[in-house]
């Protein structure tokens, strides 16, 4: 008897287990169903959320960023303070996150169809594919409002950079350009007395370097994206914005003779071996610990750039005031003008169901007072005009009017074409510098990939 | 012939034998069902899910629509990173077979004999184990970074006058250099089973051998590896699996680079579902990757029992 308690109450427990396992499996169904679901509900779902609400309540707005600093985050927090003391009926739920816990967090609410109102964004490949997936607004009406009030007070190099087939479903809110950090000690010391204005030049200058017993570029091609920069750019300025635009609208493709071109040069620049032993293996914080130590006399690199070299120095100071910046040189015959950038920064998408008041608060973000504030505190490069007098460091000045006055301003290319496309740029350029590829072979593996992406 | 005693032993047992044993089976499917529904959830779902991934083209938006059949596999078998992927997986699994597993054995027969100190090299050598693979990962980095300055192998090199190596830089030496972290972070987990296999071995024997006048040498190759037969063979599976699928070390310290030179089947599903975001294709990946370690799994259980009759 005694036993058959004993199993019998066995029996209960089992039960209960196997019910409460059954509990994911049946809420899991349905979550895998949503998105299908949640597209078609899309316009109904905005429409209630758009219709006016009933005074006394509360309009939220969900804000994802990821400036995780304190003093910076703190920024943010200010400017969502003064916003609903000055509109009451406006409730702004901030969510910090880390970079890589915010993209995880976005694949998943991706997925299911339900974007928060306001998120940072880089714009370009991904988010085109999520405004391809209906998930983001289109809030191209709000910046023509006006005569277009909001819009010109972009940088419209940056403000492009948000907008996929003439519309924009974001907008930026720091953008900066990749150039040449460099050492002047160390240029000096191999006697050169100015930076290079054309690509012949640099290779000039590399081989004096290398001749005075300096690393003349460091590179951290382990983590691929630092290389790409120079192929990028390479094309670039041989190509133009035409051969982009053509290989980009299906016209030509990504193996065009300049995409090819930009290999052979940055393959002839390899061949002077002009970077730190091992480079194929460093990251990105080794390259910057060499500059950061006056062990390699430049850097092909982003606005970040002289902030990690002095984080990557054993006395947080970097290199001081040896340090210098100029842009990527001309090259011979190329078809690039000389203002052209390849940068990239921040800025903010909209998801699809925010209501009208988070584009307001979005237009509070951007002006120009917000802009200095961050420019201030050191966290964004203006893109809105008048932001720029918060910038006091002259090289960031230089690099923040650059990306503002570029004619034609490419996003890196990792960002702007789809993921897959980007990261087979950064594989083909570390394989073109370990010459396991040819120029021919990394333009038409580039090429391959944005036909098969975009078919 | 039969007693009769039995007989009617049997008829007065077999109602109650039987009802004894459809409870038995009743007890016994009860008992199975919790570990058979998380497996079924945890486990097969996913694999099948997996499998019907792996048949679209498909970048993890919205659901998958694009239905490409096993144009996947086809491209994942005839794609020269892949082959590669699996080329460097199956050098790794000859390595760790060759030199880790050994080396592990010999350890334990060292430290495993009642030697002055054999607690503190107990675990000195097994602690590498308990690191996490990050850790590990980061901190080999440090010793092989290029810069004589900085990296502690280059340095040595250069104060014996030696050139310095671009370690895992250099695309001829980088599966080398992973090897011997694989090595040292996991031949201690090794050398824990031996061990364990060693006291398993009864005292007798060795002293029966001993008195035989077996020498050290016969002593290992007669008594002490054919008592430990089972013990290596666990060890033999599990250092296959691992090198099949190692993960962790590898995408840390080089991401599979450079240019492929160290990719293994793992980072190659990581850096196809995850960086270029085709979740299909990463999802035929990884299918075939459970399909090389359960042929490998099967045939190896099979060869294995086949020994285990004829011994």
């Amino acid at each position: 008897m005694k036993h058959k308690i004993l199993i019998l109450s066995c029996i209960m427990v089992l039960v209960a287990l196997v019910v409460s396992a059954c509990g994911p499996t049946t809420t899991m169904q349905p979550a895998t169903e949503t998105p299908q679901s949640a597209r078609t509900q899309s316009p109904s779902q905005g429409n209630t959320s758009e219709s006016p609400t009933p005074s006394g309540q509360k309009v939220v707005i969900t804000w994802w960023h990821i400036t995780t600093a304190e003093d910076q985050k703190a920024v943010w927090q200010k400017l969502a303070d003064e916003y609903m003391a000055a509109h009451p009926n406006v409730e702004i739920q901030i969510t910090v996150m880390e970079n890589e816990a915010f993209k995880t967090k976005m694949t998943t609410v991706m997925q299911s169809g339900n974007p928060p109102d306001i998120f940072q964004s880089w714009g370009g490949g991904v988010m085109i594919e999520y405004a391809k997936a209906g998930l983001l607004q289109d809030i191209t009406p709000y910046l023509d409002a006006d005569n277009g009030a909001w819009r010109s007070t972009f940088s419209p190099g940056a403000l492009a950079v948000y907008s996929y087939e003439g519309k924009n479903y974001g907008v930026p809110w720091d953008m900066g350009m990749v150039g040449f950090w460099y050492n002047k000690t160390l240029f000096s010391q191999a006697g050169i007395e100015a930076p290079p204005k054309t690509w012949s030049e640099l290779l000039e200058d590399v081989k004096k370097l290398k001749a005075a017993g300096i690393t003349p570029i460091a590179l951290g091609a382990g983590d691929k994206w630092p290389a790409a920069f120079w192929w990028e750019y390479l094309a670039v300025r041989i190509g133009g914005k035409e051969a982009f635009d053509k290989a980009y609208s299906g016209q030509g493709s990504f193996a065009d003779e300049p995409f090819v071109e930009a290999g052979r040069r940055l393959q002839e620049l390899a061949a002077l071996q002009p970077f730190q032993d091992g480079f194929l293996g460093a990251t990105w914080g080794d390259e910057a610990t060499l500059m950061g130590n006056g062990k390699a006399a430049m850097d092909l690199m982003g606005q970040w750039a002289p902030g990690t070299f002095r984080d990557n120095s054993p006395d947080k100071k970097g290199i001081g005031d040896a340090l210098g910046w100029f842009p990527f040189p001309m090259v011979e015959g190329g078809a690039g003008d000389p203002s052209d950038a390849l940068g990239g920064g921040n800025g903010f998408a909209i998801g699809k169901n925010a209501p009208p008041e988070a584009i307001d608060f979005v237009k509070y973000l951007t002006r120009p007072e917000s802009q200095i504030q961050c420019a201030q505190v050191g966290f964004c490069l203006p893109v809105v005009k008048g932001g720029e007098a918060g910038l006091s460091d002259p090289l960031l000045i230089q690099v923040q009017k650059g990306a503002a006055n570029a004619k034609y301003f490419q996003l890196y290319y990792d960002q702007f074409l789809p993921p897959a496309t980007g990261s087979v740029v950064n594989d083909s350029v570390q394989a073109l510098l370990a010459g396991t590829m040819t120029p021919e072979q990394a333009a038409q593996a580039i090429a391959d990939s944005f036909r098969q992406e975009t078919k | 012939m039969q007693i009769p005693i039995s007989n009617r032993y049997r008829t007065l047992r077999a109602p109650a034998s039987s009802y004894r044993r459809s409870w038995m089976t009743f007890t016994a499917i009860l008992f199975l069902l919790p570990a058979f529904v998380f497996f079924t959830i945890f486990v097969v779902y996913p694999v099948v899910q997996s499998f019907y991934y792996s048949l679209f083209n498909w970048k993890g938006f919205g659901p998958a629509v694009d239905y490409v059949g096993f144009q996947n596999y086809q491209r994942i078998l005839t794609d020269k990173a892949f082959i590669k992927a699996v080329t460097n997986g199956l050098i790794l699994v000859g390595l760790s077979l060759g030199i880790q597993l050994p080396l592990a054995l010999a350890v334990a027969l060292m430290v495993g004999r009642e030697l002055p100190g054999r607690r503190l090299f107990r675990t000195i050598f097994f602690m590498p184990f308990v690191f996490s693979e990050v850790i590990t990962a980061i901190m080999w980095m440090g010793l092989y970074n290029p810069d004589p300055d900085r990296g502690l192998f280059n340095a040595l090199l250069v104060l014996v006058g030696l050139k310095p190596q671009g370690w895992l830089g250099d695309p001829n030496q980088v599966l080398g250099c992973i090897f011997i972290v694989l090595t040292w972070k996991y031949f201690g987990f090794h050398m824990l089973l031996y061990m364990a296999g060693l006291q398993n071995i009864p005292r007798e024997v060795e002293e029966a051998a001993l008195i035989d006048g077996a020498n050290g040498r016969q002593m290992i190759t007669f008594v002490i590896l054919p008592l430990l037969w089972g013990t290596i063979r666990t060890s033999i599976y599990l250092s296959v699996l691992g090198a099949l699928q190692q993960f962790g070390i590898i995408w840390v310290m080089t991401k599979g680079g450079p240019v492929n030179a160290s990719e293994v089947m793992a980072t190659y599903m990581y850096r196809y579902g995850f960086v270029r975001f085709w979740l299909g294709y990463g999802s035929a990946v990884a299918i075939v990757m459970l399909l090389i370690s359960l042929v490998f799994s099967l045939a190896y259980l099979r060869l294995v029992k086949q020994q285990d009759y004829l011994s």
